[in-house]
């Protein structure tokens, strides 16, 4: 009898390019990026680690709701949205607001979802995208049908999503990784290993040595990546995303990575469930810190530059803010009016009795 | 004109806006070449190929989330769930995805989905097959449920489903797919979904009721007659949202109102309908609005169904309550 799994899981290699210390390790699979690009990347992560840490600032004032913290992840997150297009669709989790904003969601809208606004959730035209999805694993069997979707239409785009390492354990995961696959559909499923789901470890979600791995019962490509190296994350997405448009199916990807904060800014206590020197080890690895040092030994990237960024990224926020705060608020009539392109029976009943009370 | 089972009628109705609406896909477990485990899709794959009319794999949360996707990029899925006691494996995907799509999204996304799905009592499947669980998708706003009783308005009630932007889902009693045929218009027609109908006109007593439920009132109504009691009987065809102007009317002609479901009692439809009626129309009622359904017990063991179903019998017994009260 031939026993498998060890010779499957010893196939699965963490893919690097940018090594802690901000040395290439991977020449042969360096992305085609220009200098202008490769600032461009340093750049979004600079803003975003800003927005992050503005972010729990506001939450803490009260002037923010739900809140996902994304420092650590910046290299997963936009390292992947840099390689999308405009027609890709972004099916996003919760956490993934930073690629929902890059791909051309105003921050003042961000603000707006994360204070529970729907226009938060309104899509401007041109920005392909669904509002984080709150369950679990939903957007994983969604982006299935995106990508057929694109499929069928021959639309040369691909439909893209975010879990993390514990949606992997849901019945979603697999039903969307093995949808995807039957219908050879151009579909890029992530997964954000960040090793704890809220406090559960990654070990206690699975007895894979990978979730990468997990593509393999599907008939798909999986590939686990240095989720802390955005150049790696960003030549895998690009690979994966030039093979679903050739028709060559969806993609698996694992981004090894790690959330510096809670995981929400709800009463999520880290201490409870990380040591301080599993932290420490991880800030080693900074996603920012390693890009920095390339980007200055070549050359291009200065202190002066980065404290542009910075200042630019506060100065937006604070507009950002002022416009969320200037929105008009949400009456129960839009909600009613938003229920359906006609409205039945009960709803306008409730409709005239909510306008009664909203005009008093 | 055609005479035609329900089950053809729904084929119709398919082929229909299949023909009509390139955007239309049909899809779900065994709906391709087989034609769907009751031939609802019978020789669809065939005349619209594999590209409109397609099999999937097997897992309703899939086939759910597919509708959702496919419905972001602009087409109009019709998805099969092959029998409605499997709804608790596609829940997230209808109450918690597809019916607040358009409200989530402030109105820029929607969900022109219509989930079609054979339920009902009486044909002796195995467990989780059978049961009436419109009242739970009832409850969840942003989608309407629609349970057609005769091919007339299955036909008509589908098209209205399928081109309507918002989701809808479509229910289909097991025991009316082949129990008998009637006149359907080979031609394109709607049926407005929201609309009740007034199967027979009375002045003693309503009844009111849905799906195998009104074959049952309008056998209930032919009995009573002989007592020289007039029933009116209502189908609602519609049970999200209710037809409440319909109702009212007839509640004023008839003041006896008798509620008949095929569900268990606790929480479902026909509760709504008496709770409307006693806000609406209490002056009118000269009895108390009694219900006629199944009792609260997880649905019958296939053996015992006829003894655990609702029947003419029961419904004509509560008339008699009502009138005598």
């Amino acid at each position: 009898m031939k026993h498998v799994l060890e010779s499957v899981e010893s196939q699965f290699e963490m893919f690097q390019i940018l090594n802690e210390d901000g040395k290439i390790v991977n020449k042969d699979d360096m992305p085609d990026l220009s200098d202008e690009e490769l600032k461009e990347l340093m750049r979004r992560m600079v803003y975003t680690r800003i927005l992050d840490q503005r972010s729990i600032a506001l939450n803490r004032q009260g002037r923010l709701g739900f809140y996902a913290p994304t420092a650590g992840q910046e290299a997963s997150q936009l390292g992947s949205q840099f390689a999308l297009e405009k027609d890709d669709f972004i099916l996003p989790g919760y956490r993934d607001v930073p690629q929902l904003i890059w791909q051309g969601l105003p921050l003042y809208q961000a603000f707006l979802f994360s204070r529970g606004h729907f226009h938060g959730n309104q899509m401007p035209e041109g920005v392909n995208a669904l509002s984080p999805q709150i369950i679990i694993g939903a957007q994983y069997v969604q982006t299935a049908g995106v990508a057929l979707g694109i499929k069928k239409r021959g639309r040369k785009a691909v439909a893209v999503t975010y879990t993390g390492d514990g949606g992997t354990s849901q019945g979603d995961f697999y039903e969307g990784i093995n949808f995807a696959g039957a219908y050879k559909a151009p579909a890029l499923f992530f997964v954000q290993n960040n090793y704890f789901a809220i406090s559960v470890p990654v070990e206690k979600q699975t007895n894979a040595k990978t979730l990468a791995q997990k593509a393999v019962a599907a008939g798909i490509e999986g590939i686990q990546v240095d989720g802390m190296d955005v150049l790696a994350v960003y030549a895998v997405t690009k690979h994966s995303r030039d093979r679903a448009i050739n028709g060559e199916g969806p993609t698996l990807i694992e981004t090894l990575t790690y959330r510096y904060g809670p995981h929400t800014m709800a009463g999520d206590d880290p201490t409870r469930y990380r040591t301080e020197d599993l932290d420490n080890e991880w800030e080693k690895k900074d996603p920012l810190v390693r890009f920095r040092t390339f980007l200055e030994e070549k050359g291009i990237w200065s202190e002066e530059e980065e404290n542009k960024v910075i200042e630019e990224a506060k100065n937006e926020i604070k507009q950002a803010i002022k416009k969320a705060d200037e929105y008009p608020k949400q009456k129960v009539t839009d909600f009613i009016e938003n229920m359906f392109e006609e409205l039945p029976h009960n709803l306008q009943e409730q409709m005239e009795e909510y306008k009664e009370k909203e005009s008093k | 004109m055609a005479q035609m089972t329900m089950i053809q009628a729904i084929t119709d109705a398919m082929r229909t806006e299949l023909k009509n609406d390139e955007n239309v896909l049909v899809f779900g477990e065994d709906v391709g070449q087989n034609g769907g485990v009751f031939r609802a899709t019978e020789g669809l794959q065939d005349e619209f190929g594999e590209e409109r009319v397609f099999d999937t794999p097997l897992a309703e949360s899939g086939i759910g989330g597919l509708a959702v996707g496919l419905a972001l990029e602009g087409f109009r899925p019709v998805p099969e769930i092959q029998f409605f006691g499997f709804v608790y494996e596609v829940m997230d995907s209808i109450s918690g995805q597809l019916a607040r799509m358009r409200y989530r999204s402030g109105g820029h996304h929607t969900a022109p989905v219509t989930i079609r799905s054979p339920f009902g009592g009486g044909v002796h499947t195995p467990e989780l097959h059978a049961d009436s669980l419109e009242g739970l998708i009832a409850q969840q706003p942003g989608i309407k449920v629609v349970i057609p009783s005769n091919p007339y308005d299955a036909k008509g009630l589908l098209i209205s489903a399928i081109r309507d932007n918002d989701p809808v889902l479509f229910l289909e009693h097991m025991k009316l797919y082949r129990s008998f045929r009637e006149e359907v218009p080979e031609e394109e027609y709607t049926v407005e979904i929201g609309k009740a109908e007034v199967k027979r006109e009375g002045t003693d007593v309503t009844l009111i009721s849905y799906g195998a439920m009104v074959h049952a009132s309008l056998k209930a109504a032919e009995e009573l007659e002989k007592d020289g009691v007039s029933a009116e009987v209502i189908d609602l065809r519609t049970v999200s949202p209710i037809d409440i102007d319909t109702i009212i009317e007839s509640v004023k002609k008839t003041n006896h109102v008798v509620v008949v479901q095929e569900a268990q009692r606790q929480a479902g439809v026909s509760a709504n309908v008496v709770a409307e009626i006693q806000e609406r129309a209490i002056l009118h009622l000269e009895a108390p609005v009694l219900r006629v359904t199944a009792p609260d017990t997880v649905y019958s063991f296939s053996a015992a169904e006829e003894v655990w179903l609702p029947n003419h019998n029961d419904i004509v017994e509560k008339v008699n309550t009502v009138l005598n009260f």
